[in-house]
C-alpha cells in the first residue's frame, strides 16, 4: 500500500459541505464530529472548573453565592463525566482508529454509529433545558432524596443523561460486533493492537452497565414526576437503593473512562520506544480482568452509607483485586522502555506523564479501598484528588497524548512540537499543583462539595486554585496548537513515528475506505525487530 | 468511492464495508443479541427493585395483585405466545421462499400485538377509573396497605415500559410487512426478519416474567 | 521498626489531632500505606525515568531488544503487590471492625440531621443543637437519622463518619480519650448550606457531663430570650435578620409577625401565633411567595416533635420582638 495513491483524495475532501458531515456514515468523519463536540463540552466543563477554583480561592463568598456554586459543581461534574470523558476516547479516537487497527473499512453498523452521535447531541440539548428551570444543584451523582425535592432542572438533566446513555451503549455495541466480525484476514485476537483490547473491554462495560444507569435515571424521573416512592423514604422507599443502582453503573463507568486511556498509552509507549510491548497477553487480559471485576466493587462507594459490615469487607476485598491487573499494566509499560530506543515527542511525554500521575492515583486508590481508612477519607477532598489523578491525570493526559500521536494521521499534518511540549509542561505541573494539595486537604478532613471552608484550609486551597488556572492556560494553548496544525501544519508522511500498527500503512489522511486493498496480517502489532 | 465490486445477494445489496452477505448477517445477529442483553439489564433494574420491595412489603404486593384480573393477564400471555409463533413462521416461510405466507404471518403477528395493547388499555382504563394511579396520583380510598401506591408504581412502570416495547415492535413489524409485500425477503436475505423476530421474542419473554410477578404472586 | 514509627508520625502530621485510641491505630495503618506507596512510586517512577533516559534514542537506526515477556518476572510483580494488598486489606478490615463494632453498655445519644444543623437528644430528655457534649473515656454510641435528605456525621479527629439516612437509623461509636472541642462536618452533600452544616463535639470530664445533663439552659430566661437561643441554633442558617433579597433562600424574620403573608396557592393569611406555630411544626402546609412573586422552595423540614412547647412559645415571642 502506498501513500501516493489518487493524489489528494481522502476522507476529508471526498465530499463537501456541512450536510455531508451531518449525514456521513464514515467512522472517521463521525470520529471527527465527536472530537469537535467533546472539545466544546470540555471547554464548558473546564470553564466551570475555573469558576469553582475562583470561588474556593479564599474562605467565604468570593464570586458567587452557595446556590450558584453548587450548580457550577454539578455542571462541571456532569459535563465532564457524561459528555467529555465517557465519549472522549472511545467515541472520538476509538471510532476513528478501531476499524483501522483491525484492517476494516468501517464499523459494523455505520448508521447506528451516526445515531449514537445524535443521541449525545440530543441528550446534551435536553440537559441544557435544565438551565431554564433553575438549573441543577444535586452534584453529578443525583443522590436521592435530595434530587427528588430540589429544582425542576434536575428532571431535564437526568433525562439528558438518560439519552446520552444510549450514545454510549450504541458505540459499545458497534465496537464489540466490529471486533468480532470485521477483522482483516490474519488479524487474530492476539494480533490486535492493545488499544483494541482496551476498547473491547470498555465496550463490554458500556453495553452491560449503561442500561442499569438508564433504568435508574428513568426511575428518578418517575420519582420526580409521578412520586412513585421507590427511592423516597417518606413513601416507604429506600434512598440507599438509588446508590446501589447508581454505582452499579458508575463504578464500571470509571473503567469506561480509564481502560481506553490505558490502551492509548500501550500504543504510544511501544511506538516511541520502538520496541515490542512487554507482556502483550498480560496487558490484554488485565483489561478484560479489570472489566469483569469492576462489576462487583460498587459497594466501596458506600462504606459509610449504612451497609452491613460483611458487605463492606467483601467490597473492600474485591476492590483490592482490581489493584493487581492495574499494577501489572504499569510494570509492563515500564519494562517496555528497557533496552528500547526512546524518543521524547509530546505524545510520549503525555504517556510518561500518564504513568507518573496514574501511579499516584493508583496507590491512593488502595488507601480508599481499605475499608477502615475510607471511613475517614470518604467524601473528603482526598477522594476528589484521587479521582482527578485517575480521570484527569490518567484519561485526559492519554487523550492529549493520543491526540498529538494521531493528529498527523487524522489530518495529514504535523503539530508544532515546541508548543506541544509547552502545553505538556503547563498541564503536568499545573495538575500536580492543583490536586496534590487536595490530598492533604482531604487528610485534614475537608469534605468535598463545600462552598465555604474553615480558615485552616485556605492556604492549600489557594495553591490549588493557582494550579487549576495553570492547567487552564495549558489547555488553551493546546487548542491553538491543534487548530494551527490542522490549518497550517507541515504535511505529514504516512508514518511519521515509525509505528507498526495498520493505520500507519495507509496514507495520511486515510482514503474513504481506509485501505486501498484489504490488508493481510501476518504478525503481532508491535513487531519492531 | 465504491470499490466497483458490489455484492448483491437475494436482491439485497451488501453494505460496502462487509466482504460477504454471510458476514453481514452474522454481524447483525451479534448486534441484536448484544442489544437484547442491554434490554434485559434495563428491565433487570426494575425486577431487582420489585424483589427488594416485595421482601419488605409482601402484604402490599398481595393486596395489589388482587386488583389485577388474572384472566385478562392470561389471555394476553396467550396472545403474545401466539404472536411469537407466527413471527417464527414468517421467518420459516421467508427461508422457503413462500413470500405470500411470510407477509400474512407478519400481519397476524402485528394484529396479536394490537390485541395485546387493546386488552392492556382496557386494564389501564379500569385502574384509572378506580383511582389506582401510580405514586402521588393514587386516589383509591379503600387501600388497606399504607404504601399500596407503590405497588401500582411498579405495575405501571413495568407494564408501561413493556408496552412501549410492544409498540416499538409493532411499528417494526408493520415496516417488515410493507417490505415483505414488496417481496424483499427470500431464502438468501431475511436479516431484518431475524433481527426484529429476536426483539419480539424478548418482548414476549419479558411479559412471561411480568405476568406471574404482577398478577399471580401474592 | 523505629523508622517506621517516626515516619508514621510524620505522615500523620497532615491528619487531624487524634481524639481517640482508634485514631492513633488508624494513623499507623495510614503511615504504613503512605510509606509503602512512596516506595512503590519511587520504584515505578524511578525505573521509568531511569530507563527513559538510559535508552534515549541515539540514532534512527537504533536496534531494540526483542523481549516479549518473562513469566517469572511477571508472576513476581503480580504476586508481590497482591501480598501487600492482602496485608493492607486484613489490617484495614481489623480497623474497620474496630470502628464499626459498638461496645456493649455504650452511652447512647440520638443524632438528627436536618437542613442545615445537627440536633442531639439524650435519654434524660436533654436536647442540644450543633453542640454535642459527651463524657471523656466513655464509649459513646450515636444513633443517627435524618429528618429530610442524606447527611453524613463526620468527626475527623475521631476518624469516624456515618451517613444520616431518612427513614432508618445508622450507628457510629467512639471513645474520646482527650477533653476538648472537636469539629463536626456534614460530609454528604445536602444542598445550599451543606458547607455550613457544622457542629462541635465537646468532650468534658464525667463530672462536668453530669452537671451539664442536669443543667436547664433556659432556666430564668424570658420567653423571647429562649426563642433567641432556639433561633440561633436552628433557624439562623436560612431565616436571616436582613430584609429579603433575591438570593434569600427563606423568608426573613424581620417584621414577619403580624404581616399579611401571600402564599403560592394565591391565598393569604395574617401571620399570627397559629400561623407561626403551623409553619414551624408543619412547614409545608403554606408556602410563602417571594417579593418577586415566585414561591420559596419548600425545603424546610417539619419541626413537629423537635421542639418543646417552651421553645415554640419562646420562638413566637422572639419573632414578635423583631421589627423591620
Amino acid at each position: 500500500m502506498s501513500a501516493s495513491h489518487a493524489e489528494g483524495k481522502n476522507y476529508l475532501n471526498c465530499e463537501k459541505g456541512l450536510w455531508s458531515w451531518l449525514t456521513t456514515l464514515d467512522h472517521k468523519r463521525i470520529g471527527i464530529m465527536y472530537m469537535i463536540t467533546v472539545m466544546v463540552f470540555f471547554a464548558v466543563g473546564g470553564t466551570f472548573a475555573m469558576l469553582i477554583r475562583g470561588e474556593l480561592y479564599s474562605a467565604g463568598r468570593n464570586i458567587v453565592g452557595p446556590e450558584t456554586y453548587n450548580q457550577f459543581m454539578t455542571f462541571h461534574g456532569a459535563i465532564m463525566v457524561f459528555m467529555v470523558i465517557i465519549p472522549g476516547i472511545p467515541a472520538f479516537l476509538g471510532n476513528f482508529f478501531l476499524p483501522m487497527h483491525l484492517g476494516a473499512k468501517d464499523v459494523a453498523f455505520p448508521r447506528v454509529n451516526l445515531l449514537s452521535w445524535y443521541c449525545l447531541i440530543v441528550g446534551a440539548a435536553i440537559s441544557l433545558v435544565s438551565l431554564i428551570y433553575n438549573g441543577v444543584d444535586t452534584g453529578w451523582t443525583f443522590y436521592t432524596p435530595y434530587s427528588i425535592e430540589t429544582n425542576n432542572g434536575t428532571t431535564w438533566m437526568v433525562a439528558g443523561a438518560f439519552v446520552m446513555g444510549f450514545s454510549s451503549i450504541l458505540t459499545g455495541l458497534n465496537f464489540i460486533v466490529t471486533t468480532h466480525k470485521l477483522r482483516a484476514p490474519g488479524m487474530t485476537f492476539f494480533n490486535m493492537p492493545l488499544f483494541v483490547w482496551a476498547l473491547y473491554s470498555t465496550a463490554v462495560l458500556q453495553v452491560l452497565a449503561t442500561p442499569v444507569l438508564g433504568i435508574t435515571l428513568m426511575l428518578l424521573i418517575a420519582e420526580r414526576v409521578l412520586g412513585v416512592g421507590i427511592f423516597d423514604p417518606t413513601l416507604g422507599g429506600d434512598p440507599v437503593l438509588f446508590q446501589h443502582f447508581f454505582w452499579f453503573y458508575s463504578h464500571p463507568a470509571v473503567y469506561i473512562m480509564i481502560l481506553p486511556a490505558m490502551g492509548i498509552v500501550s500504543e504510544i509507549i511501544t511506538a516511541f520506544s520502538r520496541k515490542v510491548i512487554f507482556g502483550y497477553k498480560a496487558i490484554a487480559f488485565s483489561s478484560v480482568g479489570i472489566a469483569v471485576v469492576s462489576f462487583f466493587v460498587w459497594g466501596h462507594h458506600m462504606f459509610t452509607s449504612g451497609q452491613s459490615e460483611a458487605a463492606g469487607i467483601l467490597f473492600s476485598f474485591i476492590t483490592m483485586l482490581v489493584g493487581v491487573p492495574t499494577a501489572i499494566k504499569v510494570f509492563n509499560w515500564v519494562a517496555t522502555l528497557y533496552k528500547g530506543s526512546v524518543r521524547f515527542d509530546s505524545p510520549m511525554l503525555f504517556a510518561l506523564g500518564f504513568l507518573f500521575l496514574f501511579t499516584i492515583g493508583g496507590v491512593t486508590g488502595i488507601m480508599l479501598a481499605t475499608a477502615g481508612l475510607d471511613i475517614h477519607f470518604h467524601d473528603t477532598y482526598f477522594v476528589v484528588a484521587h479521582f482527578h489523578y485517575v480521570m484527569v491525570g490518567g484519561t485526559l493526559m492519554a487523550i492529549m497524548g493520543g491526540f498529538y500521536y494521531w493528529l498527523p494521521k487524522m489530518f495529514g499534518r504535523m503539530y508544532n512540537e515546541f508548543w506541544a511540549r509547552i502545553t505538556f509542561v503547563l498541564i503536568f505541573v499545573g495538575f500536580n499543583v492543583t490536586f496534590f494539595p487536595q490530598f492533604i486537604l482531604g487528610a485534614m478532613g475537608m469534605p468535598r462539595r463545600y462552598y465555604d471552608y474553615l480558615p485552616e484550609f485556605q492556604s492549600l486551597n489557594r495553591i490549588s486554585s493557582f494550579g487549576a488556572w495553570t492547567i487552564g492556560t495549558g489547555f488553551l494553548i493546546a487548542l491553538f496548537v491543534i487548530i494551527h496544525s490542522i490549518r497550517r501544519g507541515e504535511k505529514a508522511t504516512s508514518n511519521p513515528w515509525g509505528a507498526k500498527t495498520l493505520e500507519w500503512t495507509t496514507s495520511s489522511p486515510p482514503p474513504h475506505e481506509n485501505f486501498l486493498e484489504t490488508p493481510v496480517v501476518t504478525g503481532g502489532p508491535y513487531e519492531f525487530r | 468511492m465504491s470499490s466497483g465490486n458490489e455484492i448483491i445477494v437475494g436482491g439485497h445489496k451488501v453494505a460496502h464495508h462487509f466482504d460477504s452477505a454471510e458476514q453481514e448477517f452474522e454481524a447483525s445477529k451479534l448486534g441484536i443479541w448484544l442489544f437484547l442483553c442491554t434490554e434485559i439489564l434495563m428491565f433487570g433494574g426494575l425486577f431487582v427493585g420489585y424483589v427488594i420491595f416485595h421482601n419488605i412489603y409482601p402484604e402490599m404486593f398481595a393486596e395489589g395483585a388482587k386488583h389485577l384480573d388474572w384472566r385478562l393477564g392470561s389471555l394476553n400471555t396467550v396472545v403474545l405466545l401466539l404472536s411469537s409463533f407466527t413471527m417464527v413462521l414468517s421467518i420459516y416461510y421467508a427461508q422457503t421462499n413462500q413470500q405470500k405466507k411470510t407477509s400474512n404471518m407478519l400481519l397476524i403477528t402485528f394484529l396479536c400485538g394490537l390485541v395485546f395493547m387493546v386488552i392492556k388499555a382496557f386494564e389501564y382504563y379500569h385502574k384509572f377509573h378506580l383511582g389506582l394511579y401510580p405514586g402521588s396520583y393514587f386516589s383509591y380510598e379503600h387501600a388497606e396497605h399504607a404504601n399500596l401506591a407503590m405497588y401500582f408504581s411498579f405495575y405501571f412502570l413495568m407494564t408501561g415500559l413493556h408496552g412501549t416495547h410492544v409498540l416499538v415492535g409493532m411499528f417494526l413489524i408493520a415496516w417488515l410487512w410493507i417490505r415483505s409485500r414488496r417481496k424483499e425477503f427470500n431464502k438468501d436475505y431475511y436479516t431484518p426478519l431475524e433481527v426484529v423476530g429476536l426483539f419480539w421474542h424478548l418482548v414476549d419473554i419479558i411479559w412471561i416474567y411480568l405476568f406471574p410477578l404482577l398478577y399471580l404472586v401474592g | 521498626m523505629i523508622w517506621l514509627n517516626t515516619a508514621a508520625a510524620h505522615a500523620s502530621t497532615f491528619m487531624p489531632p487524634q481524639g481517640t485510641e482508634i485514631a492513633s491505630q488508624y494513623d499507623k495503618l495510614y503511615g504504613f500505606i503512605v510509606i509503602a506507596s512512596l516506595i512503590s512510586c519511587v520504584l515505578v517512577i524511578g525505573g521509568l525515568v531511569m530507563f527513559a533516559l538510559k535508552y534515549k534514542r541515539k540514532s534512527e537506526n537504533d536496534k531494540t531488544a526483542y523481549i516479549t515477556h518473562d513469566t517469572r518476572l511477571e508472576f513476581a510483580w503480580s504476586f508481590i503487590p497482591f501480598l501487600i494488598f492482602m496485608v493492607v486489606f486484613v489490617w484495614g478490615t481489623y480497623i474497620y471492625l474496630e470502628l464499626r463494632t459498638v461496645p456493649k453498655n455504650a452511652f447512647e445519644v440520638h443524632v438528627f440531621g436536618q437542613k442545615w444543623n445537627w440536633d442531639f437528644m439524650y435519654k434524660s430528655g436533654k436536647k442540644s443543637t450543633n453542640e454535642m457534649v459527651v463524657p471523656v473515656n466513655t464509649p459513646i454510641k450515636l444513633i443517627i437519622t435524618s429528618r429530610d435528605v442524606l447527611h453524613s456525621f463526620y468527626i475527623p479527629a475521631f476518624r469516624v463518619k456515618q451517613d444520616a439516612v431518612p427513614g432508618r437509623y445508622t450507628k457510629l461509636w467512639f471513645n474520646a480519650d482527650k477533653v476538648g472541642d472537636f469539629q463536626v462536618f456534614c460530609a454528604e452533600y445536602c444542598g445550599t448550606n451543606h458547607s455550613r452544616m457544622l457542629a462541635k463535639v465537646k468532650v468534658v470530664s464525667k463530672d462536668d457531663f453530669e452537671k451539664w445533663l442536669q443543667d436547664n439552659p433556659y432556666k430564668d430566661l424570658a420567653s423571647a430570650d429562649v426563642g433567641q437561643k432556639v433561633y440561633n441554633a436552628k433557624c439562623i442558617a436560612c431565616h436571616q435578620l436582613v430584609p429579603e433579597a433575591s438570593t434569600s433562600i427563606a423568608p426573613s424574620f424581620l417584621g414577619l409577625f403580624g404581616k399579611t403573608r401571600q402564599f403560592a396557592d394565591s391565598t393569604s393569611a395574617q401571620a399570627d401565633e397559629n400561623y407561626i406555630r403551623e409553619s414551624i411544626l408543619n412547614s409545608k402546609a403554606k408556602i410563602v411567595k417571594r417579593v418577586s412573586g415566585e414561591a420559596f422552595p419548600p425545603i424546610m423540614p417539619a419541626f413537629a416533635g423537635a421542639l418543646s412547647e417552651e421553645e415554640l412559645v419562646g420562638l413566637i415571642e422572639y419573632l414578635k420582638t423583631l421589627k423591620e
